[in-house]
This record gives C-alpha cells, structure tokens and sequence, in this order.
C-alpha cells in the first residue's frame, strides 16, 4: 500500500477554554475522496484551517505523502500542494478569472509573461478536467457555479495535490452541485485526492470512498462510505439517534387563510424583485417556495412579513391589508396574526449583543402581559415568559440573561421560533429555519412547524434547501425571477423536475 | 482673452495642479490598498514645514525635500501602525494626524525661528528653481507652439515634471506589474490575498509608505517651489481637495490627472480674475476663492455618478476562521 496523500496524527486545538479539535487522527489514500461530517461546530472548519495554515496546531502531525511537513502559513500549504475552496470564495469580484487565478502564484514582477502562461495552463486544465470558463471574464459577472470552478482551477494551477472542499454545495442549485460532482469525480480519475466537508448525508452517500464523522472536537468514526447507511452518520453525528424522515401525517386543509394577488416588489435601485406573484394558502397547511437564493423569495417573506412596501393585493382571512404606508410594518402585520421568523435572524431576527429576555420581547413589546404600568415594562414578568419559552423549545442553556450572540446558530433559531409560534399567528411565515443549524436542532424545528400546521394554522416556508421544501410541505411552489414557475404537489414531483423549474427551465405556465 | 493669457491661466493651472496631483497619487495608492487616509493634509502640512525648515538652515532644497518626505512618511506609518497593525478606525486616526500636524508645525516653527509661526523666507540653492527645458529659448518665436512650449511646458521646478511623471508610472505599477495586481486585490478582496498566500499587512504598509512619499513631496513642493517657505496652514484644504479629486477619478491615474487638473483651474481662475464683472453685476473675490471647494462639496455629493470606491476600503483585515 502507499503512502497515505495526506495523514493527521493527533491534532489538538483549543481556543481558551474551547476544546476545538480533540486528538484528531485521519489518513486520506490518494485518488479518493473523503468526507468529513459534521454538526455545525464540531470543529470542521478548525481542522482545515490548521490544514491551510490558518491556525496553528497545539499538539500533532501532519504528513503528506508519507513525510512530515510544517504547515505554519498557507503559503506553505500551497507548497505542500494543498488547495483549498472555501465556502465563500476568495475571489476578487471586479478581476478578470485570469487575474484571480495568477494573484500570488505570478512568475515574476511583470504580469504579461505570468498573464500569457496561465491561459495556456488554463487551456490544458479545461480539457483535462472538463472546466470551462472564460478566462477573459469578470467575476461577478460568472454565475456562483462557475465561480467555484474558478476557485477549483486556482488550486489546480497551483498544482494541488490535495483539494479540500468546505460546504462547496450550499450556494449551488441542484444541476450545478451535479456538475460539481462530475468534475470531483473527473479529478479523482486523474488521480487528486478530495477532501469534502458537508453537513449533508446525501453528498456524502454519493460521492465519498471513505467518511470521518466530527463530534465535539473529536473524530468519532472513520469509515467505508459502502459500509454505512445515512442513518448511521446522522446518530454518530449528533449521538443519538435521528428522524432524517419528518413525520406528518397528511395535511387537512381548510378555509383560504392567506391571498396573494399579483404582488409585485421594486427594489431601491429600481430593479423588480417580484413581477407579479399570486398564490394561496389554506389553514392547516404548509406552502413551501423552492427557489436558488434570489430569484424573489426573501422579498416575498419580507412584503408579507411588512418589512418592505410592494404593489398588489393581500388579504388575510378575507379582509385586505396595506401593502405600504401606514399599516405596512413589522408590529401591523403582528397584530393582525402574521408572525415572520426571517431568513437572516443575526440580522433581522435578534439584536446580537441583547439578552435572550430582550430579544424575546421584539415585535410584542407591546403586550399588555409586559406592562408594569403607562410608564414601565414588567421585566420580571418577560423574564419569566422568556424561561418558559426557553424551557418548552429545549433551548441551551435555559438562560434568560445571555446575550444572543452568544447561543449557537441552532439555538438562537429556536428563541425565535418561539418567539413568533408561541403568539399562535393566523399564518407563519419561515424564512431558511434551519440554515447554519445543526440535525438535532432541524428535527426539533421541523416538528414545531408541523404542531403548528396541524393546530391549523397556515405556513409559507422558504428555503433554499431542496430537502427540507420536499419533506415539510403540502405544496410546493418554484420561484425563478421573481416569478412562480409552477407548483407541485410533493409526492407527485422529484427533485429533478423542481431543479428544473429553479433555473427557469420549464414553465407551465403557473404565473407568467 | 488673447493667446498669452490663456497660456498664463494654464501655466498657473499647472503649478497649482501639481501638489493636488501629488496628494492625489498619494491617496489613490492608500485607497487602492484599502486604507481611507483622510490625513493627506496633515501629511502634505507637516511635509512642508519640515522640507521648509531644513532647506533653511542647510540651504539644500534637496535636503529639505528628504526632510519632507522622512516626516511624511513618519506620520504614514503611524497611520499605518494604527490601522494595519492595530486595526484602528481609519477616519479617526487620519483626523488625528491632521490636528496633530496643524499644532506642532506651528509650535515648533515659533520655537525654532521666533517669526509668528512661519519659516524665514527662502532664498537661492534653498528652493526649487524653474528648469527651462532645451531649445525653449530658440523656439519662443515660433508662432503658437514657441510661446506654448516656452511659457506653459518649459519653465517649470522638477518636482512639477516628476509629479506629471508619477501618473503613467502609478498606472504601469497599478495594472502592469505583479506589485500592482496584489495591491489592488488586497484593497478589494483581502481574504483572496491571504489564502493566496500573501502578506496582507506587507502589502498595506507599502501603500501606506509609497502614499507618504508622494505627500512628501507635494509639501515639499508648496514650500520650497510654489512658495518660498511655510507658512501657518499652508495647505489650505488641498488634502480634502485631492481626496475629493480621488472620488471623481474614480480611483484610477490618468483620471486623477484630469481631475486634479480641473480643480487647479479653478485655484488659477480665481487667482487671477478676482472680480469677474459680468453686466454691472460685479462677482465678489470671495466667490471665486471659493469656487473649488463649492466644487468639492458637489463632488463628494455625489454629482458624479456612480464611483465605487474599493470594496475592502476602510476595513482591517481581520482573518476570518
């Protein structure tokens, strides 16, 4: 047998009192793929950074190719033919793919001669590898998957061995994430060894030989991708065992709660977000929008949810609602029975630096229940409305008293689940709930979304993530610039077809 | 207006030009690399004072113009230490040195020279003298390009060349060389420099030092060339003026050219028609006097259209983990 490509023995990192990596020990052979799995701080992320340089070890090895090399900054990284993609690119925008792929690897103090020899290597690497990009082109000109590539052929051209992959999936639809699979693949066949970081079970089922699973810090399993199930993975990853499936039982609508009737969104610089979306949602039902981020659907939640003014009609059990102007806000549209949990909750969600209490306060401050009097409010009495909602979404730790920032994704997303579906909302409307938040957590949030569908309310989900659209929902619709492609009924539908629909490719005429 | 005239407002264009284009310069370097650096002004004042004071006592311009540029560049990299290395907020500490360079000019000028807070005038080897250019003198008869090549190209101190000089070799280093790509990139994207394998705090302390360099020499240049010693404020806003200049060019040389051209017209014009009379209605010397700064408050308004400064521009570069 050779060498392993790339070998760790015992890698320990602590930040203060923060165990980050644990004894961490891994052998990756050549001209495979291994996955590294894992919840949302579990030290993933660490251990790359210590692989390209970023931060120093405590204790431990690394060996590639069987010798022990020093990684103390990435520049040696680079050297030791680690490339590394990360999750949000390292490109510069308004530079051309040639400039991005030449800075810091350039042969000498003029560009021309560097410039010239990278569209040649550039020319061999797309036939090689089947990576097609222009290299005249600007950045933010290229659609994110091709941006990627762009980060592929970067490392490449710095003759990477090795190329690890953080959360390279999390930006792409479905077809470019196909794409990238083909081209791992392809890269595999020529013999390059892939590390690939996701939370995903699919994405590692697919495509992996070879799976680490990161608990805590600590590397629990090693093991054959052929000899697990996802299952498997998903209870070594969070130590119990996880419903990967949602359990609901089938939906019973009943009268049209929300009516959405031409909804049209212009953004400041003039630009139209929504072209007319119509679409409806009944009681005791969950519509879900299925979307690549920013085709519409966060300025769908946000006209509803009263956070920006658009054109067209609403209603909400029948009777109509201001679109803009007075009664078009946040504390409008919750007092008639609307709650938002938003996509982006550090920032429109929570006050990071406030107290949990504090933050559970925003949007009902109003609430009779926390007046002490005309002129104060009853803190104690938020308080304690605060521990019981704490206590009832299993958020950790239970404390009333810390300050947002300082919960981890999953649990600042329960504080404001609670804080909106404790109100008991006419509609809900949910925005990524379980974006940066670990399994355990995406069951517990999932459930709650489903109790609160099954009391009879009604539920506009958006989420990027196909997975979760296809499990939750009762109906699914497609939203592809600033339009509804189509809907779908779950079970009648695959993610092909909705992959499809995503990239404006079909249209059945649902809304244009 | 005759011919002549029309030489004479230009040849004036450009002498006043040449300390905005320097500054100009110095900011599109420090912007490029991501760090704001309001305290030109202070640079440039302290620049001046300096090159004024040793020029005086030793009477070499040129020592001088090394005095300038070694206190430009010691105020450059305490703006450096406080943005780059101590991730300070830039605004402020460029406010900072420009108070600070306003009071200890005028302190120390007292304290050295006892003259109200000013150089003694300077005289012979101790200023910059006008270079006339070959041949000037024989093609002056020409008709039209004589009196051009004498009046406004020929004639001028050589930090006036070298300044003029300075805008095709920033636009070489800037988009010709790899020094230029890296800087530009690690204004705009930092974390891309960095997982490059580069040294983002290397690359912002050269801009921050080739921007004091350049301020160096602009202060150098309004004492010891287009003045003959320093006076209390000598700068006169020209800091804010580059910067605004900066913003029209789009941070881009040959623009910067443009535009700092534009604004020494304007400093031209006023200088030399103090009362414009335009009908009977007679337009004060002050409004003229005010004229660039009017301008530079309907730049910064933004009457431009649309300047995208650089992306990673006022930020410290902390690395993400």
């Amino acid at each position: 047998m050779t060498a392993p490509a790339l070998e760790l023995k015992g890698i320990s990192k602590a930040f203060g009192p923060v165990q980050a990596n644990k004894d961490i020990s891994i052998a990756v052979q050549p001209g495979t793929i291994h996955g590294i799995i894992g919840e949302n701080g579990a030290g993933k992320s660490t251990l790359m950074s210590i692989l390209y340089g970023f931060y120093k070890a405590d204790a431990g090895e690394i060996f590639i190719k069987g010798e022990k090399t020093a990684i103390p900054d990435s520049q040696a990284a680079i050297a030791a033919g680690i490339g590394m993609v990360f999750q949000h690119f390292k490109l510069v925008e308004n530079f051309t793919v040639l400039e991005n792929i030449i800075l810091g690897a350039e042969d000498g103090r003029l560009l021309r001669p560097s410039l010239s020899k990278a569209r040649k290597v550039l020319r061999q690497l797309e036939q090689e590898y089947e990576l097609h990009v222009d290299p005249d082109e600007i950045i933010e000109n290229l659609s994110v998957g091709h941006q990627q590539r762009v980060e592929i052929l970067k490392a490449l051209y710095r003759q990477a061995d090795i190329l690890i992959l953080d959360e390279p999936t999390g930006v792409l639809t479905p077809a470019e994430a196909d794409q990238l699979f083909r081209i791992l693949d392809r890269l595999r066949e020529e013999g390059k060894t892939i590390i690939l970081i996701t939370h995903k079970l699919r994405e590692i089922m697919e495509i992996t030989n070879t799976v680490s699973v990161m608990r805590r810090g600590q590397m629990t399993a090693t093991v054959k991708t052929a000899d697990t199930t996802p299952e498997q993975l998903a209870e070594l990853m969070v130590g119990r065992k996880v419903l990967l499936q949602v359990e609901k039982a089938p939906a019973q609508p009943g009268k049209t709660v929300l009516e959405v009737e031409n909804l049209k969104v212009t953004d400041a610089k003039g630009v139209a977000r929504l072209k007319g979306v119509s679409l409806d949602i009944r009681a005791g039902e969950i519509l879900g929008i299925a979307g690549v981020a920013g085709n519409g659907q966060s300025e769908l939640l946000e006209v509803l949810g009263g956070m920006i003014p658009g054109d067209g009609v609403i209603r909400l059990n029948g009777a109509e609602i201001p679109l803009s102007g007075q009664g078009a806000n946040g504390k409008a549209r919750r007092d008639i029975g609307i709650a938002h949990v938003p996509e982006d909750r550090q920032r429109d969600g929570l006050i990071m630096d406030f107290h949990a209490w504090e933050n559970v306060a925003f949007g009902y401050h109003h609430d009779p229940a926390y007046q002490k009097n005309a002129l104060f409010m009853d803190n104690a009495a938020l308080r304690e409305d605060t521990a019981r909602k704490m206590e009832k979404f299993d958020v950790r730790p239970p404390d009333p008293w810390l300050a947002a920032k300082n919960f981890s994704g999953g649990n600042q997303q329960k504080v404001v689940v609670a804080r909106e579906i404790e109100r008991n909302p006419d509609l809900l409307l949910v925005g990524q709930p379980t974006r940066g938040v670990d399994i355990g957590a995406i069951e517990f949030i999932h459930k709650q979304i489903i109790a609160l569908r099954d009391q009879g309310k009604a539920i506009l989900l958006v989420s990027v993530e196909l997975d979760e659209i296809m499990s939750l929902s009762d109906r699914i619709a497609v939203m592809f610039d600033g339009q509804i492609m189509g809907e779908r009924l779950p079970d009648q539908t695959n993610a092909q077809e909705l992959g499809l629909l995503m990239a404006g490719m079909a249209n059945d005429g649902g809304a244009a | 207006m005759d011919y002549l005239t029309l030489l004479q407002v230009l040849d004036s264009t450009v002498r006043l030009a040449t300390p905005l284009l320097l500054a100009c310069l110095a900011g599109l370097f420090s912007e490029r690399a991501g760090i704001f650096d309001i305290g030109l002004e202070g640079k440039m004042l302290l620049a001046a004072f300096f090159s004024a004071a040793v020029a005086y006592v030793t009477g070499s311009v040129w020592l001088g113009l090394l005095a300038g540029i070694a206190s430009s560049m010691v105020l450059a990299g305490l703006h450096g230490l406080a943005s780059i290395t101590f991730r300070g907020n830039q605004l402020i500490s460029g406010v900072a040195i420009n108070f600070l360079a306003a009071g200890m000019t005028v302190l120390i000028a007292q304290d050295w020279f006892k003259q109200g807070g000013r150089t003694p005038s300077l005289i012979g080897g101790a200023r910059f003298e006008p270079i006339t250019l070959p041949l000037a003198e024989t093609l002056q008869p020409v008709p039209v390009i004589g009196p051009l090549y004498h009046d406004l190209i020929s004639g001028h101190t050589v930090l006036v060349y070298i300044a003029f000089l300075c805008v095709p070799a920033t636009w070489w280093l800037l988009y010709r060389t790899r020094f230029g790509l890296r800087l530009r990139a690690v204004g705009e994207n930092p974390a891309a420099v960095d997982t490059a394998g580069v040294s983002v705090v290397g690359l912002r302390y050269a801009a921050v030092a080739i921007c004091g360099i350049l301020c160096g020499i602009a202060g150098a240049y309004l004492a010891t060339a287009l003045q003959a010693g320093f006076v209390k404020d000598m700068t006169a806003g020209r800091g804010y003026i580059a910067l605004a200049a900066l913003i029209f060019a789009k941070w881009r040389p040959w623009y910067a050219l443009s535009a700092t051209l534009l604004f020494g017209l304007l400093q031209a014009v006023a200088l030399r028609y103090q009362n414009i009379d335009l009908g009977g209605v007679v337009i004060p010397v002050q409004v003229m006097d005010a004229l660039p700064y009017i301008l530079t408050v309907v730049i910064l308004a933004g009457f431009v259209g649309k300047a995208i400064p650089p992306r990673a521009g006022g930020e410290p570069y902390v690395k993400e983990r």
